[in-house]
């Protein structure tokens, strides 16, 4: 179910999710870690961790100047049973009304959407824990052992008001930030062309993964409604054989509908949500590195100051080659970074959109079948 | 035509029996298909599932009211038709007439009964502002000898159908016969139409009348009784017609009509009538619950279209931005595969709207229809119980009148008794008449009740069998497209 293609698995280090419970107003995820790194103390071991955890482990890559040069994976989306959870409870006030029947019915259907928003969110979870133990230089970060080994609660809480509003204050000079930095224009092409490709990119998935969205929600509605056409149908005597006939088909093929659009959330809908994301996380790359640009050119101008006036040179030299040194290491492993993020996106587009033509071709001849079958 | 041609059209049909052709994808928006081989040799309809599995005929209620009703020119409109049995086709080409013909011209739900085929056609938009008004083309294609012509046309405009309706309900609705209800009034509809507005929404609105106009004509045609009306003549055959003034809304006319249903609803209420025949009392049951029931579904299907239609919408849209995704994704190949896959939605997209449209003019009008006929039904009910009540007021009258002639005895007043006597002779007459009404209405309820039936389980069949040839297309569609898809996905590397 990974929308990305992680690594094949390697024997030093495998991490999956192998159980998940899902209690009232949290998720508990079984992280399950298999390694021959000499870092842990066995070879194989499970924690359980909550999703304000992945997330401490996330910000903590953020935050990590060390790992400015690299595509932070993004961070997996808060699981929302809200929707869900409303509608259960509707069905359960609603009980009076409906038949047995049709009751059972639609609570196995709520049931399975339950479970299919369940999987969703345990697989992109995994994929973010998969994405880093994949990274070369993630793997080894000290605060994702402690996240697969450490079988105490991490304690990590969520953040408080103030550092809620300190986060926001810094998304917003990033952004003002982020606008200056991209008016510079690169020297070096690769990176002026990714930037300029990542921006239009980026904005682009959004809207599409908005519009999949929205077609994919209307389709689940329609489906909705067959249901009820179809019981209806049944009580039209005398023709009662012919029209059970035609509610079968429709119950049928609604059934098959269904799914239609599970299969495109699957494979659509999520690829697009995962790369919005990734898109998000590889435009901070360039970010960062445009940032450090210009506190090398800072530096740089800084330097000439102090020469001109012979004051602090030794300081700002080696303030200067501080900042050329980071910029250079930044340079260098966001241009690997975005290659790879180039072939891991193309890959999984490839896999997913060909999944989602068999699918859709699997399912168009069913439901042809099925509807020839009736007449 | 002679019988002889007649032969001639049957032979060539009868090797239609065994393997029908599959069933041609109806083209919602119009035209002909091949002539129909098979239509007469279809199953009796009891056999309901058998039928679905042939090939679609849109004849097969002409085999019923050929039958029934000799159309020759002989029998006059008042003798109710003999009951409707479904032979074999051997059986009817032997005393069959004149007029079964297999001149199959098929054009959307119209079907050949009677061999007459009428279509409304080419509306057109005739003065300006409020005046202005729809003249829509009415054309018979028919070889009755009722008519002057094979085939002739006219123009008519929608209140020229409701006055022919109304001419119609007047007439037969109150001995029994279920009158076909005209397609309703919209003055919003129309106001837009007028007005001048060239939009989307007038012009799914005039189609949606035309359609529902030419259904209403097919429909009352069908009926052996009123296709023989001289109305009903003068309609489909006069080019000029008096204009139906008493259909407008707001006029006097319809001001009455108004009261007058509110007084019959009122009038409903009291009437406790004694039923004495079961079979209409489950009738009755059987079309109130049949009313509830297709209200319901078809406000299902009305909302199973507008989601449609969003849906539609929403995948144009999907379409469009996946474009753009593609436009801006730098590595060719996949960049291809994206501007391939908005096509392919782009196409599905168009596909729904069909489907919409499929939904729409074959369920979902359908079920209007039948909704309104049933409130026809349940009207043809009504007046059998007012049938009675006046039968049982005279009655009471009468005995009234008889207790008042037996205290005259007494008293000495000879021309009194003897006005007495008459009127009890009249009344007498009365109560004989009220009663042989009532009888008639009840026979004819009976056969007319019987043949909605049929013509109604026809109906419903042939339209649910043509939605799922729609549907069935559909797919086959979908499969091509995602089938074009999957080689451009597999070639991104």
């Amino acid at each position: 179910m990974c929308a990305c293609v992680c690594h094949p698995t390697d024997a030093t280090l495998q991490v999956d999710i192998s159980d998940a419970l899902s209690e009232r107003d949290k998720v508990k995820f079984t992280v399950h870690t298999k390694s021959t790194l000499p870092n842990f103390k066995q070879n194989e071991f499970s924690v359980v961790r909550q999703h304000e955890e992945f997330i401490w482990l996330h910000d903590s890559f953020v935050e990590n100047e060390d790992y400015a040069g690299y595509i932070i994976p993004p961070a997996p989306p808060r699981p929302d049973f809200d929707a869900s959870r409303e509608k259960l409870q509707k069905l359960g006030e609603g009980e009076g009304s409906m038949t047995k029947e049709e009751f059972t019915k639609m609570k196995q259907e709520l049931e399975a959407e339950y479970l299919a928003i369940f999987k969703k969110t345990v697989a992109m979870h995994e994929v973010f824990l998969c994405r880093v133990a994949a990274h070369p230089v993630l793997r080894k970060d000290l605060n994702f052992h402690v996240f697969l080994e450490y079988n105490q609660d991490l304690s990590v809480r969520g953040k408080n008001k103030k550092e809620k509003l300190e986060d926001f204050f810094k998304n917003v000079v990033k952004s003002a930030d982020g606008v200056l930095v991209a008016g510079v224009k690169d020297v070096d092409d690769f990176f002026e062309h990714e930037k300029t490709f990542l921006l239009e990119y980026h904005n682009r998935v959004k809207d599409a993964s908005a519009k999949s969205d929205r077609m994919i929600r209307s389709h689940k509605s329609k489906n909705q409604l067959h249901f009820r056409t179809e019981t209806q149908q049944v009580s039209c005597s005398p023709d009662r054989k012919f029209f059970l006939k035609v509610s079968e088909l429709f119950e049928k093929t609604r059934k098959i509908e269904a799914r239609v659009a599970a299969d495109e959330d699957l494979k659509l809908a999520d690829l697009l949500k995962y790369y919005l994301r990734e898109s998000q996380a590889a435009k901070d790359l360039l970010y960062r590195r445009s940032r450090s640009l210009v506190d090398y050119e800072n530096a740089n101008k800084a330097l000439d100051k102090a020469r001109a006036k012979n004051r602090d040179v030794l300081q700002a030299e080696t303030s200067q080659q501080l900042c050329c040194h980071k910029f250079e290491k930044i340079s260098e492993s966001a241009k690997q970074e975005l290659i790879d993020f180039k072939t891991r996106r193309v890959a999984a587009f490839r896999k997913n959109l060909v999944e989602l033509a068999e699918l859709e071709l699997k399912h168009a001849k069913v439901k042809g079948l099925v509807t020839v079958r009736s007449r | 035509m002679n019988v002889i041609s007649k032969f001639h059209g049957f032979v060539a049909s009868s090797s239609g029996k065994s393997g029908p052709a599959s069933l041609p994808a109806e083209d919602i928006s119009t035209n002909s298909n091949g002539p129909k081989q098979d239509s007469l040799f279809d199953d009796d309809p009891e056999d309901l599932f058998a039928e679905a599995t042939e090939e679609v005929s849109l004849d097969s209620p002409e085999r019923d009211v050929l039958l029934s009703d000799g159309p020759s020119p002989a029998i006059t409109p008042i003798t109710p038709p003999t009951s409707v049995i479904t032979p074999r086709i051997g059986l009817a080409h032997d005393d069959m007439f004149t007029h079964s013909s297999f001149d199959e011209i098929e054009e959307e739900e119209g079907g050949d009964s009677f061999d007459i085929h009428i279509a409304v056609s080419d509306p057109e938009k005739v003065g300006d502002g409020m005046n202005a008004y729809m003249a829509y083309k009415v054309t018979t294609k028919t070889s009755l000898s009722l008519f002057k012509t094979d085939e002739f046309s006219v123009k008519r405009r929608f209140s020229d159908f409701l006055g022919l309706h109304s001419k119609l309900a007047s007439k037969y609705l109150h001995i029994g016969y279920i009158v076909p209800p005209a397609p309703e009034k919209s003055i919003v509809g129309m106001t837009k139409v007028k007005v001048g507005k060239e939009d989307q929404s007038s012009n799914e609105f005039v189609e949606k009348r035309r359609s529902a106009l030419e259904r209403y004509l097919m429909r009352t045609v069908k009926h052996p009784i009123l296709l023989k009306d001289p109305d009903v003549l003068q309609f489909l055959e006069s080019s000029e017609l008096p204009r139906a003034v008493s259909t407008q809304a707001l006029s006097s006319a319809g001001l009455l009509r108004m009261v007058n249903k509110a007084a019959d609803a009122v009038n409903k209420m009291t009437i406790k009538m004694n039923e004495s025949d079961a079979w209409f009392e489950e009738k009755q049951q059987h079309f109130e619950n049949l009313d509830v029931q297709l209200r319901k579904l078809h406000a299902s299907v009305e909302s199973l279209v507008c989601h449609r239609k969003e849906l539609s919408v929403n995948t144009a849209q999907f379409a469009k931005s996946a474009a753009m995704l593609g436009n801006s994704e730098d590595h060719t190949a996949l960049s291809r595969a994206l501007s391939q896959l908005a096509e392919v939605e782009e196409k599905i997209d168009q596909l729904h709207q069909d489907q919409a449209n499929a939904d729409f003019y074959l369920f979902s009008e359908l079920l209007g229809d039948y909704v309104r006929l049933i409130t026809a039904v349940k009207g043809v009910f009504d007046h059998r119980m007012k049938t009675w009540q006046k039968w049982q007021d005279s009655q009471l009258l009468l005995q009234k009148k008889r207790e008042a002639e037996a205290k005259l005895q007494f008293t000495n007043k000879p021309d009194k008794l003897q006005q007495a006597k008459d009127e009890i002779k009249e009344l007498e007459g009365k109560v004989q008449q009220g009663e042989r009404d009532f009888e008639q209405i009840s026979k004819t309820i009976r056969k007319e009740v019987s043949r909605f039936e049929k013509e109604r389980v026809k109906d419903f069949k042939t339209i649910i069998i043509k939605y799922l040839e729609s549907l069935v297309q559909t797919q086959q569609q979908l499969i091509k497209y995602w089938e074009a898809f999957l080689p451009e996905a597999k070639a991104i590397s």
